[in-house]
């Protein structure tokens, strides 16, 4: 890895964190594109903020390499971290003022940013008084705060009401177009879905990478979506045109390997049983669909 | 440097809208100094004396006359019986009991020894030990008198006379006001640096801070310069009202005060910096910062004399800053000695931050790579 891809940002190999015998991040070899919006999905305790902390330098690796071919970064770490005790603009200036950011420059680029994410109203309030929404908009605006090419977020939308969370994707989405490489993790796969590439991370381990829209279309099975008057339909799992089947709300998705084929057989299970089916048709495969397949495999 | 004069000024921002903390501050130096300085008396007076007479003599009188005249013994009331005294003393009413046996007078004009018991409550053993000392010497005292009487000696073949220097009058606050100070830095720099530091790591803005270019040692310099500057402020309302409020003199020289001080500023910072690196969270900090505070009080000299202490004890109390910056701080205000008398401790208290330091570094590095 000596000779890096200057198009990459970011290259990982092998990258290992082990935290008390256990692998939190494992064998994780990674290519991120310089002007990618990377999102890093899988669930809760997946190994994201290790993986992230480590690309940031934050914690050693315990085996493996990472290197980062861009001086300046910003990070925005999963729990909010900046000081709840001073204003949005004492917090603004302090970091600045650690990256030697003369305070012209720092209120120049500040408003820039608070007039983009919408804070700049709000100069004067204690960090602890803003909402989760506005707490995010403000990390933001720290991370940012000395021109990184490269930003890493971690869940910055947890916790976060909707409507802020689509306000942030589209500040996201200005900044890249601005020339800024994103990394962002996420439990989310709604939000996976608006990644440039995605990594399916679970249990450390990276399953699968690409573009959504490429994950989606490689995923090997089909996806029908049912309908019924039934609180449990896991006994559809055991036709054997079936692969999988999960709840998604109140609909019920089912992977089979081949659609006609299994929606003949399912409709005739759920006769049997006197099960009234609302509907049943073939849709095109979710990110999540994906994930739950991926992860699936790797059980077995 | 700008990045440390920006810690600086975000600290004490924080500081000073931290109204609780700064309120201690201000408050802790105060009662300490009230509390001990005027409740903590070493010395005992006013012992409540009950006493059971059976001689009811003029001799008799005149010896209780000279009890209740040193001003150790308060004659509270008089018993009728050996068990009504001892009554009176386990049911705490009484803290000593004086008894004359009815032949007391006869014995004394015959020239024979008499005897007269002193009962002392002993389970409080400040109190009984000025009532022993005292009655002890009033005995001997009047033992003198009549000698010398009856032999017709006009003076003492011996005469000591102890003379207490630096405290002639034996005044408390003036020994304990200088060892408040100590107390109060070692609080302000173990427990209130190693919990300031520790919460960064709670809130989880040191890790914020580590992805900006700040460097560690800038951290800890903006990190710790503020609780310096607090602890100095608190030394010199501690000596103020010292001053004002007990009158204890500062014999010495108030620079080398402030300036010996420091050893002992960095050495204790030394405790508080290594507690915040192993602490995980703010209770810990406390609680550790607590397991360094009680030996230090009671091993340093502040609450019981180091002298009567086992060597071994002596020794372990040569393990706390505290111990040492005592002698220098009493040295100065109590004796009005300088530098020059004080370099052993200044020097121990070097060694000790340079070690503490050391090992802090050692630590954080570790921390953040
Ligand atoms: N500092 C740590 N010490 C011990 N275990 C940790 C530490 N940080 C994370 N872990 C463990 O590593 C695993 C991955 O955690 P994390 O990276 O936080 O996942 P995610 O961010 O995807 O939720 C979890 O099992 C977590 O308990
Ligand atoms: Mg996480």
């Amino acid at each position: 890895m000596d000779k890096m891809n200057i198009n990459n940002i970011i290259e990982t190999e092998s990258l290992t964190k082990v935290f008390g015998g256990l692998a939190a991040v494992n064998e994780v070899t990674l290519k991120i594109d310089r002007g990618d919006i990377f999102g890093l999905v899988g669930p809760d305790g997946a190994g994201k903020t290790t993986l992230l902390r480590m690309l940031c330098g934050l914690i050693t690796p315990s085996r493996g390499r990472i290197s980062r071919n861009s001086d300046s970064f910003g990070y925005m770490p999963q729990k909010f971290s900046l000081y709840g005790d001073l204003t949005i603009a004492e917090n603004i200036n302090f970091f600045g003022a650690l990256y030697k950011i003369d305070s012209k420059t720092i209120r120049r680029r500040a408003d820039e940013i608070l007039e983009i994410t919408g804070l700049a109203g709000f100069k004067s309030r204690f960090a602890d008084d803003l909402s989760g929404g506005m707490k995010q908009k403000l990390a933001l605006t720290c991370a940012l705060l000395a021109k990184p090419a490269l930003l890493v977020l971690d869940e910055p939308t947890y916790g976060v009401d909707p409507e802020s969370r689509k306000e942030f994707w589209k500040i996201l989405y200005q900044l890249n177009k601005e020339g800024v490489t994103i990394v962002v993790s996420t439990p989310y796969m709604d939000e996976a879905e608006l990644c440039k590439t995605v990594a399916l991370i679970s249990r450390g381990i990276i399953m699968s990478t690409g573009d959504p829209g490429s994950l989606k279309k490689s995923f090997p099975y089909g996806i029908l979506e049912l309908k019924a008057d039934a609180r449990d339909l896991d006994f559809i799992n055991d036709l054997p045109e079936v692969v999988d089947g999960d709840f998604y709300g109140d609909k019920y998705h089912v992977a089979v390997y081949e659609v006609e084929q299994a929606k003949a057989a399912i409709i005739n299970l759920l006769a049997e049983k006197k099960v009234a089916i609302h509907h049943l048709r073939h849709i095109p495969p979710s990110m999540e669909d994906v994930f739950v397949a991926v992860t699936k495999e790797e059980v077995v | 440097m700008s990045r440390i004069l920006a810690i600086l000024q975000k600290e004490f921002l924080q500081m000073k809208r931290d109204r609780l903390t700064l309120g201690m501050v201000f408050m802790l130096p105060l009662v300490q100094l009230l509390l001990f300085g005027y409740a903590i008396q070493t010395e005992v007076k006013h012992i409540s004396t009950v006493v059971f007479d059976q001689s009811m003599s003029i001799e008799s009188r005149d010896l209780l006359d000279s009890f209740s005249s040193s001003g150790y013994f308060d004659i509270t009331g008089t018993a009728k019986g050996y068990a009504e005294i001892t009554k009176m003393i386990d049911s705490g009413k009484a803290k000593a009991g004086i008894i004359f046996p009815p032949d007391f007078a006869e014995k004394l004009r015959k020239g024979e020894t008499a005897p007269v018991q002193v009962l002392v409550d002993a389970s409080d053993s400040m109190v009984s030990n000025s009532a022993i000392a005292v009655a002890n010497s009033i005995g001997l005292l009047k033992s003198q008198k009549i000698i010398m009487q009856k032999t017709g000696v006009q003076s003492l073949p011996y005469d000591i006379r102890v003379r207490p220097w630096y405290n002639p009058d034996g005044i408390t606050a003036y020994y304990m006001v200088p060892a408040i100070l100590g107390i109060i830095v070692t609080m302000t720099m173990v427990m209130m640096t190693s919990m300031g530091i520790v919460r960064e790591r709670e809130k989880g803005t040191l890790e914020q801070l580590m992805v900006t270019p700040v460097k560690s040692y800038e951290l800890m310099i903006g990190k710790v310069i503020p609780y310096i500057a607090l602890g100095y402020l608190q030394i010199t309302v501690a000596l103020l009202v010292g001053g004002v409020v007990f009158g204890v003199p500062i014999r010495g020289s108030i620079l080398q005060l402030y300036l010996l001080t420091l050893f002992f500023i960095t050495a204790s910072l030394g405790i508080g910096i290594f507690i915040s690196n192993i602490a995980r969270n703010q209770m810990q900090a406390f609680q550790m910062s607590f397991f360094v505070f009680l030996p230090s009080i009671m091993l340093s000299g502040f609450m019981f004399p180091r002298e009567a202490m086992p060597s071994i004890i002596q020794y372990i109390g040569n393990i706390f800053p505290l111990t040492f910056y005592l002698t220098i701080i009493r040295g100065i205000v109590l004796k009005g000695i300088g530098f020059p008398y004080l370099i052993p401790q200044v020097m121990s208290l070097l060694v000790f931050s340079v070690i503490m330091m050391t090992l802090s570094i050692i630590k954080f590095k570790k921390k953040i790579a």
